[in-house]
């Protein structure tokens, strides 16, 4: 494993370097938080900054994507022939991804790409990003990632981890396509052998400072419609509104709607993203709901995150635990308590 | 509030103890310093879990809707115009409810705690008028009025206009200079700076639908923006949708709207919304005296008709 340091007085002009090889993404303050966007020329991520409220999610699977597109103006080529929109081209880099978000895109990998199904509008989205991903030092309350698999300085779906050390980033180099990153923005300065053990330290530091942690170990052994029906569920989630805001910020849920939009002889087929939260949700055209009740589709998103996946895909829960859906639910239903009254039942 | 919170204990524990109701409504402590959880108690064992601070943000009314047991709910000034609302509306029967009232003197805004605790806050506390908070910054003690939601500081009505008990002694209502000052300053905009402010309002607006989902108004089985058959709006994230969503939204709370704070209380983007419905607040104040919720038995203004009606605004 090679670590490379960059020294901060250097990142911005590696960056505009960078620019020419790749669109950039990155953390930009927005209002009083922060949001992952599409970096304008100039423009330069905050790499100072504590947490978004959305993760970068939308990178692979935006809100809103135009998938088809057609025309019934006869005057134009291919009118009433619906077209795929053809993929954007070039090479997307990520920068300052939290490890959390990155493993939550490998999990929802699982759903777009497997051998039954590849998801061609999200591979394209996934296949052009480099994940230059940004190190945790200090977790908040809400992070129980080490829980779930993942962690403040963990690697998994990144192409190289940043971590801060001051002065300077100390870029630890995990794939080729992090390497090109790298060379492209001119960072090759060979990081000194203590490069690793200050690594180390720091990841170690982090790690002890999550002190928020949820307990799922006998989640698997239970079966399903025991926990389904289990009495807990009305009172546990009396509070939920359905508002869908869990469904939004988190970066594991992956639920999307296809809808036609037509405005004149023109028209687009897009897809959106869904919440098991809203009414419409999988109800039939037939009228019947399968979650008729408010508090049926809450248990649907616990039941999905803290077993359903766990059964099927055998790779822990659906959660990264980057806390986003415990600091904004507005009725504080928080998916720790849920997690461990399931794990007790 | 601490003895406010051991009267609605005991309260609930009696209404429970004696069956005059099968539930009691209220808050209990949450899992984050500066939240807390609407809760359900249908045991007289339980009631040890109800709280009240000023972090009990939610109106507990929007829980009412299509209940058919008979219900101990907790309410603030705001939660009882609201139920009021819901009498007028038929969505609950006034004998179904034991309405503990609690004088209120506001509720502290989430995002005016965070920036005083420099961040994510770590603890919080009350005592008397005094909130602090523990964060990055350090431990920080304020007034309560200082750190109050914006919808707080102009409230007309903080003892509940409707209770069977109360949790406390009645508290002093506020008087406020101008309490439309806000709507003033939107109104004497020109178009273009109107437009730019309202832009800004909506932006990074995700249509999560929080704000309606917390709002009790909001209670139509089928949301007009869940309406497939026809589709009243395109559900992705075109401005123009999203756009729709807020001035519709706004309509349909017009004459109804107890500027509770709920909505925006709940919104994760800090998008303040209240905007639209102040304005058909101030509306109804202007041209039909009206304000929502404080009288059993009359219907709201857009839901009226008078043949003396002097529609000055068409003529
Ligand atoms: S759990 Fe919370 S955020 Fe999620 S839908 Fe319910 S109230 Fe909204
Ligand atoms: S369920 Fe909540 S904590 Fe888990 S990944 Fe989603 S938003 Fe983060
Ligand atoms: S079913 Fe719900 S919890 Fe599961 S991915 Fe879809 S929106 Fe998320
Ligand atoms: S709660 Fe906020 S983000 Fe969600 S729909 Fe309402 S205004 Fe938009
Ligand atoms: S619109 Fe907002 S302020 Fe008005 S009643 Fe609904 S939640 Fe309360």
């Amino acid at each position: 494993m090679s670590y490379i340091r960059i020294a901060k007085a250097s990142w911005d002009g590696g960056l505009e370097k960078a620019r020419k090889a790749y669109e950039l993404i990155g953390p930009v303050p927005e209002k009083d938080s922060h949001k992952y966007a599409v970096l304008a020329a100039g423009q330069l991520p905050d790499m100072g900054f504590k947490s978004t409220k959305l993760s970068p999610k939308w990178v692979v699977f935006p809100q809103s994507e135009v998938m088809f597109e057609y025309t019934l103006d006869e005057s134009k080529a291919n009118h009433h022939i619906l077209q795929e929109v053809p993929a954007a081209p070039g090479a997307r880099a990520v920068i300052g991804i939290r490890p959390y978000d990155a493993k939550a895109i490998q999990l929802t990998k699982m759903n777009f790409d497997n051998k039954d199904y590849k998801d061609p509008f999200w591979l394209r989205n996934y296949e052009r990003c480099t994940f230059v991903g940004l190190a945790i030092n200090e977790p908040s309350s809400t992070d129980f990632s080490t829980s779930c698999g993942t962690g403040p300085f963990a690697e998994e779906g990144l192409d190289v981890l940043l971590v801060d050390a001051g002065d300077a980033f100390i870029a630890k180099v995990l794939t080729d396509k992090g390497k090109k990153f790298l060379s492209e923005a001119g960072f090759a300065e060979e990081a000194g052998a203590d490069a690793a053990k200050a690594v180390e330290d720091l990841k170690a530091k982090a790690e002890a400072a999550i002190t928020s942690k949820v307990s799922y170990n006998k989640i698997a052994g239970k079966t399903i419609m025991d926990l389904y029906d289990a009495p807990f569920w009305k009172d546990v989630l009396f509070g939920c509104i359905n508002c869908g805001t869990c469904t939004y910020a988190c970066p594991t849920c992956w639920c999307f709607d296809i809808q036609d939009e037509v405005k004149g002889t023109d028209g687009v087929r897009v897809r959106n993203w869904d919440s098991c939260m809203t009414g419409l949700f999988t109800h039939h055209a037939s009228g019947h709901n399968p979650r008729e009740h408010e508090w049926e589709r809450t248990r649907q998103r616990f039941m999905h995150k803290l077993k359903y996946f766990v059964d099927k895909y055998d790779a822990g829960l659906m959660c990264v635990g980057c806390g986003r859906c415990v600091e904004q639910c507005p009725a504080n239903i928080d998916i720790r308590t849920v997690c461990n009254t399931l794990n007790d039942f | 509030m601490a003895d406010v919170a051991l009267k609605i204990r005991e309260i609930a524990r009696e209404l429970l103890d004696s069956e005059k109701v099968d539930v009691v409504i209220g808050f209990k402590k949450g899992t984050l310093p500066v939240m807390s959880e609407p809760t359900i108690i249908r045991k007289a064992s339980d009631t040890k879990d109800l709280i009240w601070d000023a972090t009990c943000r939610l109106n507990l009314c929007n829980y009412l809707t299509g209940r058919k047991d008979r219900i101990g709910i907790i309410a603030k000034g705001c939660d009882a115009r609201n139920i009021v609302g819901h009498i007028v509306e038929n969505k609950i029967k006034r004998d179904q409810l034991v309405i503990i009232g609690v004088p209120c003197t506001g509720m502290a805004d989430k995002k005016v705690l965070s920036d005083l605790a420099g961040g994510e806050v770590t603890a919080y506390s009350e005592a008397g008028d005094q909130i602090t908070v523990s964060g990055p910054a350090g431990e920080k003690t304020v007034s309560k009025a200082d750190v109050l939601q914006s919808n707080c500081c102009t409230c007309i009505k903080r003892n509940p206009v409707i209770f069977d008990e109360m949790a406390g002694e009645p508290v002093e209502e506020l008087s406020p200079d101008n309490r439309f000052a806000d709507v003033e300053a939107i109104a004497s905009m020109d178009a273009a700076a109107k437009w730019g402010y309202f832009e800004e309002l909506l932006s990074g607006c995700t249509r999560c639908y929080a704000c309606k989902n917390a709002c009790p108004l909001c209670y139509c089985p089928t949301c007009f923006v869940d309406e497939s058959r026809p589709q009243w709006v395109g559900k992705g994230t075109d401005p123009i949708d999203i756009r729709t969503y807020h001035f519709l939204r706004a309509y349909h709370c017009a004459g109804r709207c107890t500027d509770c704070g709920a909505c925006e209380a709940a919104c994760p983007m800090d998008i303040k919304m209240r905007a639209f419905t102040r304005k058909s607040i101030k509306d109804c104040v202007d041209n039909y005296g009206w304000e929502t919720g404080m009288k059993e038995g009359v219907r709201p203004p857009l839901d009226t008709f008078k043949t003396d009606d002097p529609e000055a605004f068409i003529r």
